[in-house]
């Protein structure tokens, strides 16, 4: 833990070091710094929050982009990683790097102490006081897929069915179609209200004797919808099914306790809570993860090797066949620790401050419609705007350095329950800043002119 | 038509980028909001839907090749003002094209996408040529050949058949 503490101060200090010298984002983004003290002072009345510091923690945050300073609006796709996270991988490579789980020598050790010590990080993050219950992966696709192929296929026949919902990410629709190729399966989907809610009602109505697996994610990707996770869980248990909750958009903007959720798989990624990229996690209950086969088999799984068959490792190794992303594993630990510094409550003040000067503003704007509901909502918005094409939204935008996810979201079925082909997506994050709302306005103000106005 | 309001006014930079006046110009603009020859072609001989996965445009390009020549175009499809426009502009200027003749506007019209500037006074290509300020935004090139895709294909298809139709 005394390394935790040294990387801090050394981010402190840079941050620090940028904020004194005017050097950092504060300098290239003019009215950041006042604006940040303004959102930190309603955020957190007065508390440690300060925006100016906390942007300065990533240096991307101050470059310019087409002869603009950077709004970076697009972290429902990846996150930023801030000099702490950047430093302890740089570290861990120059420093520490070998092989895990394998050899005797000092590094080794060194290596699987920071790879394990991740562990702890990414299980405290996940809520769980049991590290051997996070399973390392590529991300929350992997995850899903672990479940899919290795909990489906050992557990799920013909006829049994699996309760997803129309606003499910591709990640948490395709391997349950590829399960229910393989086995024979059936899939139900939980319709989506017109405000962009879970219809309750009608899941309650595709829960039956054959429900074996309810998988629905906790925020959604494209409406930022919060869904109520632990009365879906709730319900589904009292129809004999299990629950994985797709918590990819979730993990990085709340306390992620899967205890509370009450669940039986969490899925996550570290690139959307500040990580690297290619790695995630699937936390699941060890009675399951012990009663599951391998997912993939080769070395590190496995506890005995005959050419007759093997037997596994214990839970979680018995699921990371081969070596892993060690630096990005490392990576990934320091992220959750740097979220638990700035603290979860923190994170959501800020971001609620963020979400409501947003509905604000897009609610001034004639011609936009927003998608998704007003209340238990992140700060995600997916809107469309008169008639331009979301893709040209993007476009007028980015000739303003502001950063906007435009197309589908890995969310066709939703965008098909809408009748449209496309949103322009903002998606905010903590580190984000009322300049970068201005920003967003502003070049929506820009597209109508460059079209002509709104159709 | 309406003007978003700005909030704080005053602060907005109103210059339009010259790439974006270039990018959005008016004819592109016009074909987006009034395409030609939208529409489901009944005699259709030839008919293709192809889309980008990435972004979720689709346009299906429907032709009526009579003689071994494009008599009629027409298009559906859903997608942002490069693609329809750029679809729109292809059933105007293939009519009357052989097939040959309008896989050979194709090619051209990629080169002029690809930053080829010979091509500006390339009277073939028309309104086409308007397209070309989507050379500087290259994410954007697969918008405006998404029809041309469409076209080739059909075009590889009818070569296979013989040419004949």
């Amino acid at each position: 833990m005394a390394k935790t503490t040294e990387m801090m101060d050394t981010a402190r200090a840079a941050g620090a070091t940028d904020a004194a010298g005017a050097t950092g984002a504060a300098a290239s983004d003019g009215s950041s710094a006042a604006a940040g003290r303004r959102a930190a002072g309603e955020a957190s009345e007065g508390g440690a929050w300060d925006l100016a510091e906390i942007r300065a923690q990533f240096p991307i945050l101050s470059r310019e982009v087409n002869g603009h300073p950077l709004a970076y609006l697009d972290n429902a796709a990846s996150s930023q990683q801030p000099l702490r996270v950047l430093n302890r991988v740089e570290r861990y490579l120059r420093r520490e790097h070998a092989n895990v789980h394998r050899g005797v020598h000092q590094l080794s050790a060194e290596a699987t102490e920071a790879y394990e010590g991740a562990r702890r990080s990414v299980a405290a993050h996940a809520g769980t006081t049991d590290p051997s219950e996070i399973v390392f992966t590529r991300g929350t696709t992997e995850a899903v897929n672990l479940v899919a192929s290795s909990w489906g296929d050992a557990f799920i026949g013909a006829g049994d069915e699996i309760v997803l919902t129309k606003m499910e990410h591709h990640s948490n629709l395709v391997p349950w179609q590829l399960l229910a190729g393989r086995t024979g399966c059936d899939l139900r989907f939980v319709d989506v209200t017109p405000g962009g809610t879970l219809d309750l009602d009608d899941f309650d109505r595709l829960l039956g004797k054959r429900t074996r697996l309810v998988a629905c994610t906790h925020v959604s990707n494209s409406l930022g919808t919060v869904n109520p996770v632990r009365e879906v869980v709730n319900r589904a248990h009292a129809a004999g099914a299990l629950t994985l909750i797709d918590g990819a958009q979730a993990a990085p903007h709340m306390l992620t306790d899967v205890a509370k959720t009450g669940c039986d798989f969490y899925a996550f990624s570290s690139h959307k809570m500040c990580g690297p990229t290619g790695v995630g996690a699937l936390w699941a209950r060890r009675e399951l993860l012990e009663e599951m086969p391998p997912y993939q088999g080769g070395g590190e799984m496995i506890s005995d090797v005959r050419l007759e068959g093997s037997s596994w490792a214990k839970v979680p190794h018995k699921f990371e066949a081969g070596t892993p992303n060690i630096s990005g594993v490392v990576g990934f630990g320091e992220a959750a620790r740097f979220l638990a510094d700035l603290g979860p409550e923190a994170i959501a003040a800020h971001e609620g401050v963020l979400k409501r000067a947003v509905l604000d503003r897009l609610d001034e704007i004639e011609g936009l419609h927003l998608y998704g509901p007003r209340e238990e909502r992140t700060a995600v918005f997916s809107f469309t705007y008169g008639d331009i094409h979301p893709h040209d939204l993007s476009t007028i935008l980015d000739q303003r350095g502001v950063a906007i996810r435009a197309g589908h979201h890995c969310n066709q079925p939703l965008m098909d329950h809408y009748g449209i082909s496309a949103t322009a997506r903002a998606s905010f994050f903590f580190y984000n800043s009322p300049r970068e709302v201005d920003a967003l306005c502003d070049g929506l103000a820009l597209a109508a002119e460059v079209f002509g106005g709104i159709a | 038509m309406i003007e978003p309001r700005p909030s704080t006014p005053g602060t907005i930079d109103r210059a339009i980028p010259s790439s974006l006046n270039q990018l959005y110009q008016e004819v592109i603009l016009d074909h987006y909001r009034r395409p030609r020859n939208r529409g489901h072609l009944e005699e259709a001989t030839h008919a293709i839907t192809m889309n980008n996965p990435l972004c979720g445009d689709v346009i299906e390009l429907m032709l009526r090749v009579e003689g071994g020549s494009i008599a009629e175009a027409r298009f559906l499809g859903r997608g942002c003002s490069i693609s329809l426009a750029s679809a729109s502009m292809l059933t105007g200027r293939v009519r009357g094209k052989s097939l040959e003749q309008a896989l050979e506007l194709s090619a051209k019209f990629t080169h002029l996408l690809h930053g080829d500037g010979t091509l500006l006074s390339d009277d073939d290509l028309g309104d086409l040529r308007t397209l070309a300020g989507v050379s500087k935004f290259p994410v954007r090139i697969k918008c405006a050949l998404l029809a041309w895709n469409c076209l080739e294909e059909l075009g590889g298809g009818m070569e296979a058949d013989g040419g004949s139709a």
